[in-house]
């Protein structure tokens, strides 16, 4: 049994779109059958890239999510497909036959990530197959991996303890994307981004100076963190829950320290954080 | 399955092209074998450093099969319905009349015809023509050979191209540390190892490397700075737009008012100085003016201290930010990164952009430029690379067949009369025009101070516009005059040859279809350009020389620029000096002859196999850009084109003094008295800034920068893949739409909401645009790409029409850099910003 994967270290992904273009010219006009008949012009994206602005001006935060098949081990397209339209491989890749699942709109509604696509022309639902026709063929890499510039996607047996994906796997800090939807996806992702708290501590008498060392604390939830305001007064923290209500409190020698509560309703820029003199 | 595998080469990476049954369909990046590659390994802070074996192109490569089937591309010859040239010709109608299909017999009679006619009439010089900056990869082709060749031998009125993308560093930093050779941009030999092991903070000023990806080297780099980004190495980010390499790397993000950089850095000098935190040592042996400098800084000169305080005034960056960052740069080893390949960038595009330029090169010289983690480095090249095997590059004299010495007959051009790309339409519309400096001025300080008037004595105005493919409209400036200069009756005649209708396409008399790389021969090194920047392929993890093979035939009726002109030359009598009695597989033949490549492989199999990779040797010495100069050495880098390299002046920069310039002795001895070019830089409020008078009207400021998935207009409008892509094109109501980026506040205050689409505006023109509200943009400033190949008025032929595919460049200015100096000025621009009810 194999089980293959791709890993997506978000932090590394800098929006080229090189891995949506490269499915495209890949698919677009190119059947493959069994595993595939070819993309549209309009409306599919086999590898949709997700956009993810975060915070306020001057801390605004870009995060780009690479977003192909999940492949998921209880893949609910598989159980709103008749006649085995929907199978799964020996490697663990899921395959919508573009024959048997002609008609089939259901199936297109029955992914909760959306990447299964209708094509109205051809009737048929279509989504990524991980290059299945190319792997077959003995090329190692789907074209979205092979033109990643950055090494954020890595392609690889799950099962397979030598292989990198692997290794990295049991080195990082892996997680699902959307796990609520518990379908246990088998693409894994690094760095997904959640919610951050950001801000400028200064002192009061002191504008023309930056106020870096400044202890910030942040508690709430089961957190408890620390940090200190870097050289230019900045501080943040990361990977915070959304709806997570926390104190932040900022503490300096001389000064008054201050307490802010926030909910996150979004990521909080808390902008200039003036500490009085004592 | 009968399936053909062919090699060719981009302006962004080598590829792989299948073709099955005459039609390509895919493109890979190059699949080469994997013993061919001889990864280099760069050893710091106890790591190796290794790329992985394979060729990372740029986004919009991936789309170049679409782009060859585009259905903009042009299929046939075509006349505009309108234009007789025996009858009226009607050039008020250029830009709106039709067109329809000819011949290539008629459209070539008609061409040849009026060269003729031209020619006998008013001589060679009422002919002229230009390119556009750049082409399809591979060097028989390149614009400047097949055009070069085919125009010397008409005696033509060449048109000087101005350097666009690096105005202020070709005009101004030239002028503090030579680098003439390279257009004013530093050497970046071994520069990525110095970052490696010695840097410790980077400040990427007007800088976007993942998104200019180093013009030709793709996404090579970009490996690099997630290198340097895991090792903890600081970045700053100096830019009005949180530009997409900030968003990957994260680091500090310092906004300032457009026009307003040269404040920050002569602030950063005042801390310096006040708080005796620089290379005192270096600024005395290596520098020379530094004490007028310094009075000037201090306030001395002009009654003005150029504090923090002070630049916190003009650019609205705070003074405390400014101060420590002053403080960081001095303490840790700080490399700066401005622009692209280290002397680009924005900043330099805009009025008085020399002064900026200065101030990085100055700035560094503070700290001893050269030294470890000291450089001036655009973190696009700069990669081990092998410079013993010599290929030839379109910009090399022996790389192309105008000017190699493989050509038997080199047809040189005896007409002395120039035009000026950015005055183009002035000459035409409303000459006489002037102005300084011979283009791109590689071969001396002085060539910048060549003064040119047209027309000139004893030759004609143009009659006859041969333009070459490209879209002015989008990339050029102030560029509804392109609009009106074209309906001139002035120009009698107007040709346009190109492989897809670009901006300009509509507005010749005859069209002429041209085709890619992709359907005809051809060889080309990825990302090597040779002429004014050798060794650019440092940019690379690995130089790859690539012979293009042909693919497919020519589609539709569309033939090799080289085969066209060669026609054209048949027609007029030429043909055996524009050929030189070759094909174009015969000069790339010859061009292989006249390489070291013939050393490495044989003929056949390069021609079969499709490339080369050129490993570095084992005995690789690094060699990093200006350690020499820091060190007081001879320069011991394999930069050619630096006259004083192997003679007794190899210590020297290319200076007249030598040294790093605070005071530069070339404008002190051509231009003395120039305040707006001072002897040494100087802080002058724009012209068209938050200063002016127009700025009541018009309080934003236009940020058009390089764009991001169109290689110019190379890429955008042929290759509707790229829609997908809403950082590029945002679909609505079934058209493309080109972003504006705003920020909410000023959103807000106009009622402007994300998809709307948007009108800028100012009194030179409307060009309509989709709003993209963003926290990423400083407010007051509107960002919004340059190089849109779509223009599209809403009204054709009609200058003064809103556009509605956005060409921004419309709106921005034809004043110049300076008085003498004729740089190009798209970040001087004020615009308003409505919704378009419309």
């Amino acid at each position: 049994m194999s089980r293959y994967s791709i890993l997506i270290d978000v932090t590394k992904c800098n929006g080229c779109y090189n891995c949506f273009l490269a499915c495209r010219d890949e698919y677009y006009g190119n059947d493959y059958l069994p595993y595939s008949a070819a993309q549209p012009l309009n409306d599919q994206f086999w590898l949709k890239m997700k956009e993810i602005e975060r915070g306020t001006y001057p801390k605004p935060k870009l995060s780009y999510i690479p977003t192909p098949c999940m492949n998921c081990e209880t893949a609910p397209c598989i159980d709103a497909a008749k006649n085995g339209a929907v199978y799964r491989r020996e490697d663990g890749i899921v395959i919508i036959d573009p024959e048997k699942a002609k008609g089939q709109e259901r199936i297109v509604n029955a992914c909760p990530y959306r990447v299964i696509y209708w094509n109205e022309e051809k009737q048929i639902p279509q989504k990524c197959t991980f290059c299945a026709h190319r792997l077959d063929e003995g090329v190692k890499l789907p074209r979205c991996v092979e033109s990643c510039p950055t090494g954020a996607m890595v392609f690889g047996d799950l099962d397979d303890p030598q292989s990198e994906i692997a290794q990295l796997t049991v080195k990082l800090p892996v997680e699902d994307y959307h796990p609520e939807f518990e379908t246990k996806p088998l693409v894994k992702y690094v760095g997904i981004p959640k919610r951050f708290v950001a801000g400028e501590v200064v002192f009061r008498g002191q504008e023309g100076e930056c106020a870096p060392g400044v202890s910030v604390k942040l508690s709430g939830g089961d957190l408890d963190l620390e940090t200190v305001t870097d050289l230019f007064g900045d501080f943040e923290f990361e990977g915070l829950e959304n709806y997570g209500s926390y104190k932040v409190t900022v503490s300096a020698d001389g000064y008054e320290s201050r307490d802010i509560e926030i909910k996150m309703f979004k990521d909080v820029n808390l902008g200039e954080i003036v500490l009085e003199p004592r | 399955m009968s399936e053909q595998v062919f090699t060719n080469c981009t302006n962004a990476g080598p590829v792989s092209v299948y073709v099955k049954d005459g039609k390509v369909t895919r493109m890979r990046p190059l699949v080469a074998e994997e013993e061919d590659f001889k990864p280099w390994v760069i050893e710091a802070g106890g790591q190796k450093y290794s790329p992985p074996k394979k060729f990372a192109v740029a986004p919009y490569v991936h789309a170049d099969r679409r782009r060859l089937y585009s259905e903009e591309r042009i299929k046939y010859p075509m006349k505009r319905v309108d234009f007789d040239p025996n009858g009226e010709r009607n050039p008020q109608n250029r830009g709106k009349s039709p067109y329809e299909r000819i011949s290539w017999d008629e459209a070539l009679d008609i061409v040849a015809g009026e060269i003729k006619r031209v020619k006998d009439t008013y001589g060679g010089s009422a002919i002229s023509g230009m390119t556009s900056s750049h082409h399809n990869w591979g060097i028989v082709g390149y614009k400047m050979g097949p055009f070069a060749r085919f125009m010397n031998l008409l005696e033509f009125t060449p048109v000087l191209d101005n350097p666009d993308s690096w105005e202020g560093w070709h005009w101004g930093a030239t002028h503090t540390y030579g680098f003439y050779w390279r257009l004013g941009m530093p050497e970046q030999y071994d520069l990525l190892e110095d970052s490696l092991q010695n840097a410790e903070m980077i400040v990427l000023w007007s800088n976007d490397p993942d998104t200019t990806r180093g013009t030709y080297t793709g996404q090579d780099s970009a490996l690099w700075r997630q290198w340097l980004k895991e090792k903890g190495v600081k970045m700053v980010f100096i830019d009005p737009f949180h530009n997409f390499t900030a968003g990957v790397m994260e680091g500090k993000w310092i906004s300032p008012r457009i026009g307003t950089d040269t404040c920050i850095a002569m602030a950063i000098a005042h801390v310096w100085i006040t708080e005796d935190i620089y290379d005192k040592e270096y600024v005395k042996e290596r520098t020379i003016g530094f004490d007028q400098f310094k009075e000037y800084v201090l306030g001395k000169e002009d009654g003005q201290e150029k504090t923090p305080e002070w630049a916190e005034g003009e650019s609205g960056v705070k003074a405390r930010v400014i101060r420590s960052l002053a403080r960081e740069w001095a303490a840790k080893r700080t490399i700066l990164s401005g622009g692209a390949r280290g002397g680009e960038g924005g900043a330099c595009r805009q009025a008085y952009g020399t002064e900026w330029a200065r101030m990085m090169v100055l700035l560094q010289g503070m700290q001893g430029l050269g030294k470890p983690g000291r450089t001036i480095w655009g973190t696009t090249m700069g990669a081990p690379s092998d410079t013993k095997h010599w290929f030839p590059a379109y910009a090399d004299l022996e790389g192309r067949v105008s000017t190699a010495h493989i050509a038997k007959y080199k047809p040189t051009n005896p007409t002395k009369q120039r035009l000026y790309r950015l005055t183009l339409p002035d000459a035409v519309l409303d000459p006489p025009v002037s102005w300084y400096g011979e283009g791109f001025c590689g071969q001396s300080l002085e060539q910048q101070f060549t003064h040119f008037e047209y027309p000139m004595e004893g030759y004609s105005e143009i009659k006859l516009f041969y333009r070459y493919g490209g879209s002015f409209m989008g990339t050029m400036s102030d560029t509804t005059k392109w609009v009106r200069m074209y309906q001139s009756p002035k120009l009698e005649f107007v040709v346009n040859q190109d492989i897809w209708f670009n901006s300009e396409t509509r507005m010749a008399d005859i069209i002429l279809p041209a085709c890619t790389n992709f359907e005809r021969d051809d060889v080309g090194e990825w990302g090597a350009c040779g002429g004014y920047t050798c060794h650019a392929s440092s940019g690379c993890n690995y130089r790859i020389v690539v012979r293009q093979q042909k693919c497919i035939d020519p589609l539709w009726e569309s033939k090799s620029d080289y085969e066209i002109f060669r026609l054209i030359s048949e027609r007029l009598g030429t043909e055996e000096e524009f050929t030189d009695g070759r094909t174009e597989l015969d000069w790339v033949k010859a061009f292989y002859d006249s390489s070291d490549l013939k050393g490495m492989i044989s003929w056949e199999e390069f021609d079969k196999k499709g490339y080369q990779i050129i490993n570095i040797s084992e005995d690789y010495k690094s060699t990093p850009s200006l350690r020499w100069f820091a060190e007081g050495r001879d320069c011991d880098t394999p930069d050619t084109n630096n006259p004083k390299r192997n003679t007794e002046k190899a210590k020297e920069l290319g200076t007249y003094s030598g040294k790093i310039e605070f005071v530069s002795e070339s404008l002190k001895a051509n231009f003395p008295d120039d305040e707006e070019r001072p002897i040494s830089p100087h802080y002058i409020p724009s012209w068209e800034g938050h200063h002016s008078g127009m700025y009541k009207k018009y309080p934003l400021q236009l940020l058009s920068s390089h764009p991001r998935f169109t290689f110019h207009c190379h890429y955008d409008k042929h290759t509707d893949w790229l829609d997908d892509i809403p950082v590029h094109r945002i679909k609505k109501d079934g058209y493309a739409w080109w972003p504006a980026r705003i920020s909410s506040e000023d959103a807000e205050l106009r009622g402007i909401q994300s998809g709307d689409i948007v009108r800028l505006h100012n009194h030179r023109a409307s060009v309509l645009c989709i709003a993209v509200i963003t926290e990423r943009i400083r407010p007051g400033v509107i960002h919004s790409y340059a190089s849109s190949a779509k223009y599209d008025p809403l009204v054709p032929g009609n200058a003064d029409s809103p556009d509605r595919g956005g060409c921004v460049n419309m709106l921005t200015p034809s004043r110049m850099v300076s008085k003498n100096v004729p740089g190009m000025t798209p970040n001087s621009c004020l615009i308003e910003i409505e919704k378009w009810e419309g």
